[in-house]
């Protein structure tokens, strides 16, 4: 990247079709200007915004992020679908700040269709910090291959915290739920321990006994399986969800969880095979 | 005779045959709607999808009315044009919606089911078919002058589009002109570049022949001008409320800043003065109330402290009638920002300071008169008939009311005085955007009943040819940048990001186009799908918001499947947000077309399919909302199932015997029970309950259980109108003294002669019992109606009856404000009280040595407390939710409101449905409303019931979720995230699997986002899609990107 001249961020909005683009567009239409390096990609609802697109996006040089919603309560859908997006941004800004990458490169508004002014001072407004924060990792002091290593690592981690915060994520009650309610719904300390936690799943190969029930289940396919042969967990496709272990017959009880220590290696290929005690012949 | 009259009707066949052939071509229809505004509008809407043939037609250049004026809507503060012109689009594509704007009626002639309407269409001196809108002309015409849509504040140009959403979206010239005028100039007419502007353009008249009319002529607001002690033009910051809503609005004069005329700053003092024109029986003013400005007043007193924090807004009011939906906590809302005083007194306009231009207003308190200077002045004006009424009335050969309103049938609101012409909206009386919209929706369910053999006959459905199946093919992308006249082109260079487009993987072709929207491109387009053998299309112009679903359509008609295309909006999102970045737009652009290229790769072919209606409907609660419902639907030609919990029909108003206006209810009620009977099309149950329901839009399955055993009902849609309950009060001695009785009670003794009644020489009514309170936070909105009622029936029966109403405020809104003052003129007395220090009731005696009830409370006029004896009292109870609410909201999974009402899919615009679709409400179910409102709302639901049954089948969103069941883990994570109920899980080989009901599922794509494994995906936003898009946004052309 050049060092010469003004740094012209790279920034991309992710909005919903029926408030903030229309904002968007009335901003256009009131000829607000705001600067030229903003993308913006269209989605039917705020709700529908990911934390692996937010990760995919960080992960590919975005130095800032914008979601953009309809205001609380106005929601075109039925389920309130930007309670969802608060929660999720929410989290996003907790994961980041863990990675060292400064959560305020993430942001959050709502922005009706008759706000073009508003959308526009977003814009700026959101530019102008992006352009004082600098590059993405230069800010934070982090160097790009370790910037690249830890958002690999937590973008793997995206389906667990999914699973771990289900609730959380799509908490839309709108009876009880209020914008002031999301500002804490996740802590920083529930966030490490929540990284801290996660899980690893290996098979025992002195306990598998090769039936696949474990690798049909498997949603990713990270089972390295044959018959006769010990499963393997391929520890770069797995998504830490668990179903291995849920689906292992308690019979066999070969899959275990592990936390806070690794994972033994696998055992080598021509080591695989297994001979089931008094099942010879049908192996034979 | 009986010859006589079939003669006749030969002898009016062969004259409509006559009046037919002298017709020209094409000038038939089924309805004709006149007025643009929403309510027109939704007629519109509801009976060309019902299968009608609507002429439509607008006095101003472009649909919209009122409410496009409007900044925001109360109560909850939505845009107002953003929720009103995606409707205007919808009417412009409509197959069945013929729509003539700048155009006036000038007769009707003829009589229901053959009426011929002439309409005489004003020059706008621009062809309509000619013109794209790019407005280049508007830039070079010379003349300024002032904006009617900013009320005038700003300058327009001479020729101009009326606003930005404007359908159609098309200039027109107004008589400003310089050519026009003195015949110089002539501009604009070499600034177009597609020669659309014609000044030899005449008046045009045309015959249309129609069964039926609805007239929506909607309202104006009062002019203060004709009333001198406003000092309104004369004080420059004195304005109006609506001349503020165009200040508050980002498309307004100041772009949404609130600024005085006299200096261009922010006023911090802000004062509105209320009933401005109305509740006034002076010479100039009206006697009704508006029934909106105390809503309205709030709601720019929440956006004013929105704009600016401090400022300092004071309402001198003279009670506030916050009485409909939400309208409490609204007035709650506002009271309880900061800096903000509720003063009820009334006030006069003193002077104007010569040099700051501030404003004095005089007002009276408890502690004398007092005067204060405000920064600006908001007149709270009423709404009034439009100024050509009379001419209007005269058109159509209608009947006008005392206020200059629209006279209708007592028992129909929706009827004029000529049969075969509805009216909708405020031409009925003043009324809010809600119920214009739902009488609008009565008043086609009408149009529908006389209409109903000749239903389809004239409506088209638009016929596209098979489509090819390009699954199998290699991406081939068409590319069409669009100049957009000058609005693109000036700023981006489109020749260079043409041919940046042929560079992209897959482009095949990429071309440039002045108006990529204007009808020959649009053939253009679909020649070259042919010919090029294009599969997928992406067109760089303006926003998919308006102008997909033209491009979709010509897809369509190319043979393609339609989401396979893609919209770079290179307009608003590009040169029109960075107009002095010519070199940076140009790159940006070129990233939005690339985005858009990795985007479209990934798409889909999607089909939206076709769900069989059963065009039966059931209904449920055989009040007067549900019989009139159920009656509107079976005078249509469809089998009702009428459900009702009693073992008679009839509901609350069973007990109801008179009303304001003099219908006698039970006389009413006996005639619509009979024809419910009778019609061999109804089916009524009774003592009935629904142990189940199931189903979905146009296929439901409902059990009942009645009088006529349990039967499994199939049908298409269902009404909702179970009604509501009275409050038991505890307060007062209610059920402990029996002289303590309800305003039901009341009017039941009344019309029996209870003797005690009869005999009473005081009565006390007390309202807001058990409404208005911490536990029921609403407005029983009937009661003081009901006491003015009660009251004016005792005043007939003995004039020397001592008669008190204790109110919090009075809110007869609407015409009611006429018995309220009838009231107060026969010698009724109303004395205030507030929540906090409520009257009390005890028994004692009088001096008379009657035994009585003695009733205390504070007059605040007198500043002294009052004892009064009362013989009677009459509670004003609340209105409460049905006890089955709870029971019919789960079955049918709708929603239920904070208060427990039923909660309408959206408050403004979708009065009657449900967000569940397919399910309809009305009645006091919804709210508590009065007969006739009842009767509008009912026909309302009937009218939305027929836009489903009408058709074979609906169309439902080929953007919907999908499982892959390979991938889905059965964690549940999705359900939770969908309150359609369109997730379900079954057992699979491999366990629990999720499962989306594609017709139940709206697209928002929620649960993609829980979803840790990515198996649910909403097709047309997969990950795939999104993910393309996100990494080429943030790469260059060849850019290596992790994926």
């Amino acid at each position: 990247m050049s060092t010469e001249g003004k740094f012209k961020p790279k920034m991309l909005g992710i909005i919903c079709n029926w408030c903030c683009y229309g904002g968007a567009d009335l901003c256009g239409v009131s000829r607000f200007q705001y600067p030229t390096y903003i993308r913006l990609v269209r989605v039917m609802c705020s709700g529908r915004v990911d934390l692996k697109h937010i990760f995919l996006a960080f992960s590919n040089g975005v130095d800032g992020m914008f979601v953009g919603g309809c205001h609380i309560n106005d929601c075109h859908y039925n389920p309130e679908g930007n309670y969802d997006a608060l929660s999720m941004v929410n989290l996003c800004k907790k994961l980041l700040e863990h990675i060292g990458i400064n959560p305020k490169r993430l942001r959050l508004e709502w922005v009706s269709a008759g706000e073009g002014i508003r959308f526009a001072n977003i814009m700026n407004e959101f530019a102008k910090e992006i352009e004082e924060l600098g590059p993405l990792g230069r800010n934070e002091g982090i160097d790009e291959a370790e910037l690249k290593s830890r958002l690999e690592k937590m973008t793997k981690l995206i389906p667990y915290i999914k699973l771990a915060k289900m609730k959380k994520l799509a908490l839309h009650d709108i009876n009880q739920a209020n914008e002031e309610g999301y500002v804490n719904l996740y802590t920083s300390e529930e966030i490490d321990s929540l990284i801290r936690e996660a899980p690893s799943y290996y098979i025992d190969p002195t306990k598998c006994q090769a039936c696949m029930t474990c690798a049909r289940r498997c949603p990713v396919e990270a089972i390295i399986s044959a018959k006769g042969q010990v499963h393997i967990i391929d520890q770069d496709k797995c998504i830490k969800c668990g179903t291995c272990l849920e689906a292992c017959p308690p019979r066999f009880g070969a899959v275990t969880k592990i936390v806070g220590e690794p994972v033994p290696p696998p055992l080598p290929e021509d080591q695989r095979a297994i001979i089931r005690k008094g099942k010879e012949k049908e192996v034979a | 005779m009986e010859t006589e009259s079939i003669e006749k009707k030969e002898e009016q066949g062969q004259i409509v045959e006559l009046v037919r052939k002298s017709l020209p071509e094409g000038n038939f229809g089924d309805v004709m709607i006149v007025g643009g505004g929403i309510s027109g509008i939704q007629a519109a809407l509801d009976l060309g999808t019902a299968g009608f043939k609507v002429y439509f037609v607008e006095k101003s250049p472009t649909v919209g009315g009122k409410m496009a004026h409007l900044d925001k809507t109360f109560p909850t503060n939505d845009c107002s044009m953003c929720i009103e012109s995606p409707k205007f689009v919808e009417c412009k594509r409509h197959p069945n919606i013929e729509m003539i704007t700048y155009a006036e009626v000038e007769s009707v002639k003829g009589e229901a089911g053959n009426f011929i309407v002439t309409v005489v269409k004003k020059p706008r001196y621009v062809d309509e078919s000619k013109c794209t809108g790019c407005t280049v002309c508007v830039e070079y015409c010379p003349v300024k002058y002032p904006d009617q849509f900013n009320q005038g504040i700003s300058k327009n140009k001479a020729i101009h589009i009326y606003f930005a959403q404007a359908i159609p979206l098309v200039t027109y010239i107004d008589e400003s002109c310089l050519f026009l005028k003195e015949e110089k100039c002539q501009i604009c007419v070499g600034a177009c570049k597609t020669n659309a502007i014609d000044f030899s353009q005449v008046p045009e008249y045309m015959d249309i022949k129609v069964g039926a009319i609805i007239v929506s002529p909607g309202i104006e607001p009062f002019d203060p001008r004709s009333k001198a002690e406003y000092h309104y033009g004369e004080f420059i910051n004195v304005v109006t409320a609506f001349d503020y809503e165009r200040l508050l609005c980002a498309t307004g004069p100041y772009e949404g800043e609130i600024l005085r005329a006299s200096d261009k700053r922010h006023p911090h003092n802000i004062a509105w003065l209320h009933c401005v024109g109305s509740r006034q029986v002076t010479e100039g003013g009206h006697s009704y109330c508006s029934a909106v400005c105390c809503t309205y007043t709030q709601k720019q007193v929440i956006l004013t402290k929105d704009h600016d924090g401090d400022a300092r807004c004071t309402i001198f009011h003279n009670d506030i009638r916050s009485y409909s939906k939400d309208f409490e906590r609204f007035y709650q809302r506002t009271e309880n920002l900061p800096g903000i005083r509720f003063i009820r007194s009334y006030v006069s306009i003193e002077r104007e300071d010569p040099v700051t231009k501030n404003v004095t207003i005089r007002y009276s308190t408890p502690d004398g008169v007092q005067e204060e200077e405000f920064d600006m002045v908001v007149l709270s004006v009423g709404l009034v008939p439009p100024a050509n009424l009379k001419k209007i009335a005269d058109a159509f050969g209608i009947e006008l009311n005392a206020h200059g309103f629209c006279k209708t049938n007592p028992v129909n609101p929706l009827e004029t005085t000529r049969p075969g012409i509805f009216v909708s909206g405020a031409f009925q009386g003043p009324m809010d955007i809600p119920e214009s919209v739902f009488t609008a929706s009565g008043a086609g369910s009408l149009c529908g009943e006389i209409l109903s053999y000749r239903r389809g006959n004239l409506s088209k459905a638009r016929v596209y040819p098979p489509e090819r199946d390009v699954s199998q093919e290699e991406p081939r992308i068409g590319v069409y940048v669009c100049h957009c006249g000058a609005n693109i082109g000036r700023i981006v260079n489109v020749p260079e990001t043409v041919a940046y487009s042929k560079t992209l993987p897959n482009v095949v072709h990429a071309e440039e186009n002045l108006f990529i929207c204007s009808t020959e491109a649009a053939a253009m387009l679909a020649k070259d799908i042919k010919e090029r053998g294009l599969n997928r299309v992406i067109v760089a112009a303006c926003t998919p918001r308006t102008h997909e679903p033209l491009f979709r359509d010509t897809l369509r008609e190319a043979g393609i499947n339609q989401y396979y295309y893609e919209m770079s909006n290179i307009r608003e999102h590009c040169s029109w947000v960075h107009s002095k970045e010519k070199e940076a737009a140009t790159e940006k652009a070129k990233d939005l077309i690339r985005m858009s290229a990795a985007r479209v790769c990934h798409l889909e072919p999607l089909q939206e399919f076709d769900l069989p209606v059963n065009k039966v409907a059931l209904v449920i609660g055989g009040g007067i909302a549900g019989m009139t419902s159920a009656l509107s639907i079976a005078n249509q030609g469809h089998e009702v199932h009428l459900i009702e919990k009693e073992k008679e029909l009839g509901g609350v108003a069973r007990r109801l015997h008179y009303t304001l206006e003099g219908l006698d209810v039970q006389a009413y009620l006996r005639d619509l029970i009979q024809k419910l009977y009778q019609h061999p099309l109804v089916h009524i149950y009774t003592n009935a309950v629904i142990p189940e329901a199931t189903g979905y839009v146009g296929n439901f399955i409902t059990t009942v259980k009645s009088d006529r055993g349990t039967m499994v009902i199939k049908h298409g849609a269902a009404v909702i109108a179970i009604g509501a309950d009275v409050y038991t009060p505890t307060e007062y001695l209610y059920g402990e003294d029996e002289r303590v009785i309800t305003h039901l009670d009341l009017e039941e003794k009344i019309t029996n002669r209870d003797e005690r009644i009869m005999n009473a020489k005081s009565v006390v009514m007390i309202q807001c019992v058990g409404s208005r309170n911490e536990e029921r936070n609403y407005c029983s909105k009937i009661c003081c109606s009901e006491s003015m009622k009660n009251a004016l029936k005792l005043k007939e029966i003995n004039p020397d009856m001592d008669i008190y109403i204790l109110f919090r405020d009075v809110r007869t809104y609407g015409f009611k404000e006429d018995y309220y003052r009838e009231a107060a003129g026969k010698g009724v007395r109303f004395v205030r009280y507030e929540p906090e220090d409520k009257p009390q009731v005890e028994p004692g005696e009088a001096e008379d040595g009657r035994p009585v009830l003695k009733v205390t409370l504070t007059d605040y006029i007198l500043n002294k407390k009052l004892e009064l004896d009362a013989d009677v009292i009459a509670l004003a109870a609340a209105i409460i939710p049905s006890a089955g609410s709870q029971e019919v909201s789960k079955l049918f999974k709708v929603a239920l409101g904070p208060d427990g009402f039923c909660q309408e899919a959206h408050v403004k615009l979708r009065p009657v449905d449900f967000a569940a679709e397919g399910v309809y409400l009305c009645g006091i179910a919804h709210y508590p409303k009065l007969i006739s409102e009842t009767v509008g709302q009912a026909y309302g639901a009937a009218g939305r019931a027929l836009t489903l049954l009408a058709n074979d089948t609906v169309v439902a969103s080929g953007s919907v979720c999908a499982v892959n069941e390979k991938m889905c883990m059965g964690c549940g994570a999705c359900a939770p995230a969908c309150t359609y109920g369109a997730i379900v899980f079954h057992d699979a080989k491999q366990g629990r699997k999720a499962e989306v009901i594609p017709v139940l599922c709206k697209g928002c794509g929620l649960c993609n986002s829980k979803c840790p494994t990515g198996a649910i995906q909403l097709k047309h936003y997969t990950d795939e899609e999104l993910f393309g898009q996100i990494l080429a946004g943030l790469s260059k052309n060849g850019d290596q990107t992790t994926h």
